[in-house]
């Protein structure tokens, strides 16, 4: 594992590729490698970008990628997809609209399924953050479809987080109004060539001027961009507005909490160790039949199963 | 999180892995988000060379997905080099080149060959498309393990992963 981590840092794609396999496939030494990593991380500079399917997330993140590698920037991508929740397979299609990049060594791009964690997507993609980090590159985009509450987390630990919606789905402004609009720094409107770009915009700019008091107070007014990324347009207006999010962000928290602000470490934090707890209650309850031999005492009749519960889980917190 | 997710009771299946049952009934396999260590064969479906025709890949391609694998589509039009840096990236255990434009011979023996040279030679490579009889010995003799031709039915090919791909050796 030592080895791996070693040649992680020096930027080894073999040595990038499967540790982020490991992560994803949850290998137990994987927790000691995250730890040897954990010092050289903390230096990248780390984009949310989410939307719903087929607004141009990938092709926006293929744009951004050129553009920040025109600037001698080096860049990793995470795209996550959804695994299909029938047979647990997922085809991973981001790539398709990033392949100019393959043979491009300041870019590393990964496609993730969401393997329907226990939360444990966030924390999967925080540590494949991490590993891409490490392996130093400037800048990590993760793409997400912003749907649930693990991937608006995803999006949520970035620095910058880009919510890309397209003119005329009407409804789909109210759901995300209900979910991510708060955590959008910058909005894209993709496609803007399209009929209804201006009505979507004018009711973007009515729900971001709706917080106007935490605006006068200092809180960053998100913009929004008028894009249409597969002819290149409003790309390089994007990167603008990251850039001033980034210097508004660093002047704002000063430039150690910039790094690792104590609202990202504490959700980090939290995370890490419900997955722990779930993972060793869980893992020691495979072990033995209780878990089977409960469930028909509770369909007998014989037990209720908040009584079960405690019997299953109380044991079992003794931890090393 | 379980404890945020009414209706959904966890479910022990015997292999170790872990199911998540919704009230539904529908089912849902929930071993990647604890330290199960269990390895999770990753598939990529490449169309190497000009060849334009996708819709065979992409049917592979959500055979793959249905049978359980995750695969990685790279999309029309790649070189040998684009797809074997991709396929390391990806970390796949697994290539399938798709060509229906009559390149095979120098493109699917190209890929093995980068492979070599990148010391990613356990990655298995399959081929298939429009490929004719008397090509498959000397495409399978430079590495090629296996060929499909038109007419194969899905699940050969499908239980051909199954029976011939492990998980990559370690690191």
């Amino acid at each position: 594992m030592n080895d791996l981590v070693e040649n992680v840092v020096k930027g080894d794609i073999r040595a990038v590729a499967r540790l982020i396999r490991d992560i994803d496939d949850g290998i137990p030494g994987v927790r000691e490698a995250l730890k040897a990593l954990y010092p050289h991380t903390g230096k990248a500079y780390v984009l949310g970008i989410t939307g719903s399917p087929g607004v141009g997330k990938s092709t926006l993140v293929d744009q951004m990628v050129s553009h920040l590698r025109r600037k001698e920037k080096t860049v990793g991508v995470l795209a996550v997809d959804p695994t299909s929740p029938f047979s647990g397979g997922a085809i991973l299609g981001d790539r398709v609209r990033m392949q100019r990049h393959s043979l491009d060594e300041g870019v590393f791009i990964r496609s993730m399924a969401t393997r329907g964690h226990f939360g444990g997507l966030t924390q999967s993609t925080r540590s494949a953050i991490d590993v891409l980090d490490a392996m130093g590159k400037d800048y990590i985009i993760v793409e997400t479809v912003g749907v649930g509450q693990d991937e608006v987390d995803v999006v949520k630990s970035a620095h910058t987080t880009v919510i890309v919606v397209i003119p005329g789905m009407g409804d789909d402004i109210q759901a995300i109004k209900a979910g991510i609009l708060e955590v959008g720094d910058i909005f894209v409107i993709n496609k803007a060539d399209r009929e209804g770009s201006d009505k979507t915009l004018s009711d973007l700019r009515l729900m971001i001027d709706m917080d106007q008091k935490k605006y006068e107070d200092g809180g960053w007014k998100p913009p929004i961009v008028k894009a249409q990324a597969v002819f290149d347009k409003g790309v390089e207006e994007v990167l603008e507005e990251v850039e001033k999010h980034r210097a508004y962000l660093l002047e704002t928290q000063g430039e150690i909490d910039f790094r690792r602000s104590p609202k990202r470490v504490r959700e980090e934090l939290m995370d890490l160790v419900k997955n722990r707890v779930i993972e060793e209650v869980l893992g020691k309850l495979t072990e033995t039949g209780d878990f089977d031999a409960a469930v028909e005492a509770i369909a007998r009749g014989e037990k209720d199963p908040y009584s079960a519960c405690d019997e299953l889980v109380l044991p079992r917190l003794e931890i090393h | 999180m379980i404890s945020c997710a009414p209706g959904i009771v966890p479910d022990l299946d015997p292999a170790g892995g872990v199911e998540v049952r919704d009230d539904s009934g529908s089912t849902r396999n929930h071993i990647g988000g604890i330290m199960t260590g269990k390895r999770r064969i990753r598939i990529m479906v490449a169309k190497p060379g000009l060849d334009g025709h996708d819709r065979g890949a992409r049917i592979i391609a959500r055979a793959y997905r249905d049978a359980g694998y995750e695969v990685v589509y790279t999309g029309l039009h790649q070189t040998p080099e684009e797809i074997v840096e991709a396929a390391i990236q990806e970390d796949v255990d697994m290539i399938g080149l798709s060509s229906l434009a009559g390149a095979h011979n120098y493109l699917f023996p190209r890929t093995v060959e980068l492979l070599k040279e990148k010391g990613a030679d356990d990655i298995v490579v399959c081929g298939g498309g429009i490929i004719p009889d008397e090509d498959i010995p000397t495409l399978k003799a430079a590495g090629i393990r296996e060929i499909f031709t038109p007419g194969t039915p899905l699940d050969v090919i499908v239980k051909w992963v199954a029976d011939n791909v492990e998980p990559r050796g370690e690191y």
